[in-house]
């Protein structure tokens, strides 16, 4: 059984070690930094934190400036309300003015559990993707978190990192090379592409390993950075498998599947079935429960891909 | 410190200038902000000439103050007095808003020497006046940030979290200048939404206020002298103004805000700028 960790973890402590490494690197939050684990990072910088209060528009806008005043700031919210509310102060004092603000959204997908659907981030990747010059960045684990805060702090211009609070299987390893706009192949098989973002890496290789003892061969890409979207490696993967599925733990509407349809549509167009969340809002419940809800498990995986193979063998 | 007589006749011919530049341009683009252009060209030019520590010839420099146009409407006065202030050549003032030029409707961060961020979705400036004041304090640089925002503008929320957050963190090394013209689009702010008591309220978020007549430069250039001379909290200068400044058929009327002169009222315009 693998190791499980909460993504905000591996975020705080990746932050923690940057922020030993470099003076400019500072850290916003808005009344989430115990929630966020920000908090630590304050514990040992406390010149470098700055707590704005309940106001993510002013959040993002003093980040903009700090950015303008020669600093490197993380800008720490919930993910619906950063994304949400102060998409605006994203679009023009972040990513119109091509500042070098990274965008920390928190409590990423079902990770908010009980908190219900005012909490629960199903659209955020979707709003981020739109933003013109905005790298958006979907880490599978708490390993995967800690090179990914590390990229995004040496990338010049602004990033959107979405970080899970909740406990998820350590999958991915160390010796995996992480860069951004790269996607990371673990599993090749001609049978039909597995495609994945974020924590869904997990259920994914399960359902590649249940596929592969009904003798269908996944190949298995984990997409961690959705912008700029690795459009070589998806469309070598399903030129060669001739059949596609995306799973992400956001809504099928502008996530993964979005970006990955619009990428086979004009590179290599192939059947294509996205699992994600339909077009709804969250409800409340732990975090295995809304998993099992919104039914982002293996076996719902399996069967699609299955179905997938199937239906190409009776053409 | 006072304003010296050769300075104050120098910016006065000056402020004439650039309300020349500010009809000559909205009406070369068909469209522009002439109304709260107007109202705020005292504050800038001063501000620019007189008090800003910038070097047009290396406009990135770390040391700079910057300034924030919250207000992004107002490009016509902004980039007249950068362009007089030698940012960019003054023949570019009359490519503005043209499709291939820099000088956009509003202003951009990224293309235009001296513009510090993109701005034009209104009450986003004073949150970035605080984050460089922040990041300013934490290198123990004597940096200030200055932004400028509009009354009609106030009515955004981000203004008042930004003011928050100004005066909690005790950022005596920011200065907003509020363009208090009394007029937005659609009509006087009283009618669609008022200030109140607008001192007050500056007053009561934690903020040193000094109330000026925003188009007598002397006021004006003591109102900036006194904000760098405030110490453990921020100033607000709530300057009295009028929109349409120094055109008669343009004075107080929310129908220049954003309309450009046709030939005519140019010539109008120009003849009451000699």
């Amino acid at each position: 059984m693998a190791v499980q960790k909460a993504p905000r973890e591996g975020f705080s402590e990746a932050l923690i070690r940057l922020g030993h490494q470099h003076e400019d690197l500072v850290v916003l939050d808005a009344d989430c930094a115990k929630s966020n684990m920000t908090n630590f990072f304050k514990d040992q910088f406390p010149n470098r934190f700055f707590n704005v209060g309940i106001s993510e528009c002013d959040l993002v806008g003093t980040a903009a400036g700090l950015a303008i005043g020669g600093k490197i700031p993380f800008a720490n919210a919930y993910a619906n309300f950063l994304t949400g509310r102060a998409y605006d102060q994203m679009r023009i004092s972040v990513c119109y003015s091509n500042n070098n603000v990274k965008i920390v959204g928190h409590n990423a997908g079902t990770s908010a559990a009980q908190e219900g659907a005012t909490h629960l981030p199903l659209e955020d990747i979707s709003l981020m993707r739109s933003l013109p010059r905005m790298t958006v960045i979907v880490p599978a684990d708490s390993l995967e978190m800690e090179k990914a805060v590390e990229a995004a702090y040496y990338h010049e211009g602004p990033v959107y990192l979405r970080v899970g609070k909740l406990p998820v299987p350590i999958v991915t390893k160390k010796e995996d090379r992480f860069q951004i706009g790269k996607a990371i192949k673990y599993r090749d098989g001609n049978d039909v592409t597995l495609i994945s973002t974020g924590i869904m890496l997990d259920e994914t290789f399960k359902a590649a390993e249940a596929l592969g003892k009904k003798g269908i061969q996944a190949d298995v890409l984990h997409i961690h950075t959705i912008k700029p979207i690795d459009v070589e490696a998806i469309a070598t993967s399903a030129a060669k498998t001739k059949r596609v599925v995306t799973i992400e733990e956001h809504s099928i509407i502008g996530g993964l599947g979005s970006a990955v349809a619009e990428v086979l549509s004009e590179h290599c167009p192939v059947p294509l079935k996205r699992i994600g969340t339909q077009d709804r809002f969250g409800v409340s419940g732990k975090m295995h429960e809304l998993l099992d809800f919104f039914e982002l498990r293996a076996a719902r995986i399996t069967a699609t891909a299955e179905k997938l193979v199937d239906s190409a063998l009776i053409k | 410190m006072q304003l010296e007589s050769n300075r104050k006749e120098y910016l006065q011919e000056l402020t004439k200038t650039i309300r020349r530049h500010i009809v000559k341009m909205t009406h070369h683009a068909g469209s522009g902000h002439p109304g709260g252009s107007l109202s705020a060209t005292e504050l800038l030019t001063d501000l620019f000439f007189e008090h800003m520590n910038v070097d047009p010839n290396e406009p990135d420099w770390e040391e700079r103050d910057v300034f924030f146009l919250s207000k992004g409407h107002c490009t016509p006065v902004y980039y007249s007095v950068l362009a007089e202030k030698g940012f960019f050549p003054v023949e570019e003032l009359m490519t503005f808003r043209d499709v291939d030029g820099r000088l956009h409707g509003h202003p951009c961060g990224e293309h235009i020497p001296g513009v510090d961020a993109s701005s034009g979705s209104l009450g986003q400036g004073l949150s970035l006046a605080n984050g460089v004041a922040m990041a300013a304090k934490l290198d123990g640089k004597p940096r200030r940030a200055y932004v400028m925002i509009g009354d009609g503008e106030s009515q955004e929320g981000q203004v008042w979290e930004a003011a928050m957050t100004t005066a909690h963190f005790n950022l005596d090394n920011v200065c907003a200048i509020i363009d208090w013209n009394k007029i937005q689009l659609d009509d006087y702010v009283e009618n669609i939404k008022g200030m109140k008591d607008f001192k007050a309220k500056w007053e009561a978020f934690g903020w040193h206020v000094i109330e000026i007549d925003g188009h007598n430069l002397d006021d004006v250039h003591s109102a900036f002298e006194q904000a760098k001379t405030v110490k453990g909290k921020p100033t607000a200068i709530l300057a009295h103004t009028v929109k349409g400044k120094g055109i008669s058929f343009m004075e107080n009327t929310h129908k220049w805000h954003g309309l450009a002169p046709n030939d005519e009222e140019l010539e109008l315009a120009l003849k009451e700028l000699v």
